[in-house]
């Protein structure tokens, strides 16, 4: 900083001169704030993220550490995983249903609650409230409220013979009904956002020419909804390509390991009986790379969209 | 929809036109007509409620099998208060959590969120998109490295430690949401305080934090939820019960006893662990539907 300073000053005129070394020292002045920022970013997320290329390069035991380079076996060891194919099948049906459900959902709650009168407050409100739980506590009350011994659906899933989790079809349904129910508030809130930004000016003229309630909807809410819902199926599909918590504690995976998820696998294979960080270390660099690359494919096909 | 917000703009107030609000509600026809619609919503709005409202009533109420057997009572929160170290060393673990990265996001995005809106420095766009970038690499990504790069700094096992990543995960949503807010401050107000003799520092305790104080709640209040709910971090870094977090134990109190579940200790855990949060979120509604304003004009 100091050589470039100095150079800048030599070519420019007294005036420039001056101002660049003000500007150096309000340069100095920007880091004795931005310091603690850095220090978290670099030692917490830079660091690790270099780490973890190398462990996925390395055969690194849970418990004995790090035994030496060993590419690329680690990732042929995950590729040939007997859950890799099913998990990322898995994986990738649960954020399809997920994100369609939690879209089509959103939107439908945003636009039943949008006006501003004490009811739909009410409404809102209820419908946000469970959004302030988290995630793992949303799944044990599930978890109780799913109890064929203890729900308040025992009596009626005895006598039908018939559970929340007990069948592969059934445990998926009854996960995405969880997760709607957790997160259509939030959604909703995010929708609601985006509809407010359009100008009501529009909606006005489209009454003035006559347009439908459904054609209005058709042809100026969801064109003109296009950066939101972009947000937020990005939103959605990333965050149901990471999910874990909903799995790992209402189904464990089960029934016959037909619910899990990529993150379970990347988590069993570190710490529940391969015990092998290599392993799981190679499955994270790959679950990164390919959430890039859908995120990337998503983000062009929005911003393609829009150029239309 | 089409009809209450343009006439809002227009009259500029609901209350403008009390006469022409009133109407479709008052007249018989404008009742029937919005029942269905009333009835509708009203049992939507009982599916979202019933998990919650449900589980509370469950947790004092009799069943065979929990520590609520005979009759309406706490039983079942004794049974929780004495689960292996106990729940109030849960509820300490998850307040020191929870308070150590509340405090430590403030701190750090604050004092970024300040240099980004205010100063240009060497590296300045390359730390925010470093910073932003945090969100695109999953969680269990980062969660294997840091498991052991914690151990190598003696955090193993440490509160300090899941506290520590937890502030760094919060980082891309605290220091977008500081940076704006410090953005929105005119600039004259620092440079009035500056020549009154206070320094960046003065200028930022006494002038600017009082100016971006909504945007701290919101970023206090999004820090307190995440790390008070956080559920991979710990599981993955703390290894030893004493040191649990409040969903950790919880979770692990259902696979107790020779796959005997006690669900009434279950639900007085989900009472207890969701109870914080919604109250705050009832108070602070305002604060938390602002976060997701400023995350969107972003998108």
């Amino acid at each position: 900083m100091t050589v470039k300073t100095t150079l800048r000053a030599g070519a420019a005129t007294p005036a420039g001169a001056r101002r660049e070394r003000h500007r150096s020292r309000s340069n100095l002045r920007g880091w004795v704030f931005a310091w603690p920022t850095a220090l978290f970013v670099i030692v917490l997320f830079v660091v690790p993220l270099l780490l973890v290329l190398r462990m996925s390069a390395s055969h690194w035991p849970l418990l004995s550490g790090d035994q030496g380079f060993n590419f690329p076996s680690n990732y042929r060891k995950t590729v040939s995983n007997r859950f890799f194919v099913e998990s990322v099948t898995f994986t990738l049906k649960y954020t399809l249903l997920a994100t369609v459900l939690l879209i089509v959902l959103g939107l439908g709650l945003a636009l039943l609650v949008q006006e501003s009168t004490h009811w739909k407050g009410l409404l809102r409100t209820s419908f946000l409230v469970p959004s302030a739980l988290g995630l793992a506590s949303a799944s044990l009350l599930f978890y109780v409220l799913y109890s064929p011994l203890a729900g308040p659906f025992a009596t009626m899933m005895n006598r039908l013979g018939w559970t929340f989790l007990g069948s592969p079809d059934a445990a998926l349904a009854s996960t995405l009904f969880l997760i709607v129910w957790r997160y259509a508030g939030f959604y909703m809130l995010l929708m609601l956002v985006g509809l407010q930004a359009i100008p009501t000016q529009i909606y006005e003229a489209a009454r003035m020419d006559g347009s439908g309630r459904w054609n209005t909807f058709r042809r100026i809410t969801i064109p003109l909804l296009r950066p939101t819902l972009a947000l937020t199926i990005i939103l959605c599909v990333t965050g149901s390509l990471l999910a874990f918590e909903q799995f790992y504690i209402l189904t464990k995976g089960g029934p016959d390991n037909s619910t899990i998820t990529v993150v379970q696998l990347i988590y069993s294979m570190a710490f529940q009986g391969q015990n092998d960080l290599g392993v799981a270390g190679a499955l994270s660099v790959l679950v990164l790379l390919a959430l890039v690359a859908i995120n990337a494919v998503q983000l062009r096909a929005f911003r393609g969209s829009e150029d239309k | 929809m089409t009809t209450t917000t343009p006439r809002r703009a227009l009259d500029g107030g609901p209350r403008a036109n009390p006469a022409r609000r009133s109407t479709p509600s008052t007249t018989l026809a404008g009742v029937a007509l919005r029942t269905p619609f009333w009835v509708f919503s009203g049992a939507l709005a009982v599916i979202f409620l019933f998990p919650l409202v449900w589980t509370s009533v469950a947790s004092v109420s009799p069943h065979p099998g929990t520590g609520q057997v005979d009759g309406w009572g706490f039983g079942n929160y004794v049974t929780l208060a004495h689960y292996q170290a106990g729940i109030g060393q849960y509820l300490t673990n998850s307040g020191i959590v929870s308070g150590l990265t509340v405090v430590l996001t403030l701190l750090v995005s604050t004092l970024g969120g300040y240099a980004f809106a205010r100063f240009r420095f060497p590296g300045r766009n390359l730390l925010f998109m470093l910073t932003l970038a945090i969100l695109m690499v999953p969680y269990a990504t980062l969660l294997i490295p840091l498991y052991v790069l914690l151990s190598k700094f003696g955090l193993q096992n440490s509160l300090v430690g899941v506290a520590l990543v937890l502030t760094m995960f919060q980082l891309p949503f605290s220091t977008f949401m500081m940076r704006i807010s410090f953005e929105s401050v005119p600039r004259e107000l620092d440079d009035a305080a500056m020549v009154d003799g206070c320094s960046a520092f003065t200028a930022l305790w006494r002038v600017l934090l009082p100016a971006v104080r909504p945007g701290l709640i919101t970023v206090g209040l999004f820090a307190f939820l995440a790390a008070w709910n956080d559920f991979l971090a710990p599981l993955i870094l703390i290894n030893d019960t004493n040191r649990m977090t409040l969903p950790l134990a919880v979770s692990n109190l259902r696979v107790q006893v020779q796959g005997v579940i006690d669900y009434g200790a279950t639900e007085a855990g989900v009472v207890v662990l969701a109870l914080p949060c919604i109250l705050l979120f009832l108070v602070l509604q305002r604060h938390y539907v602002r976060g997701f304003m400023s995350g969107a004009l972003k998108g």
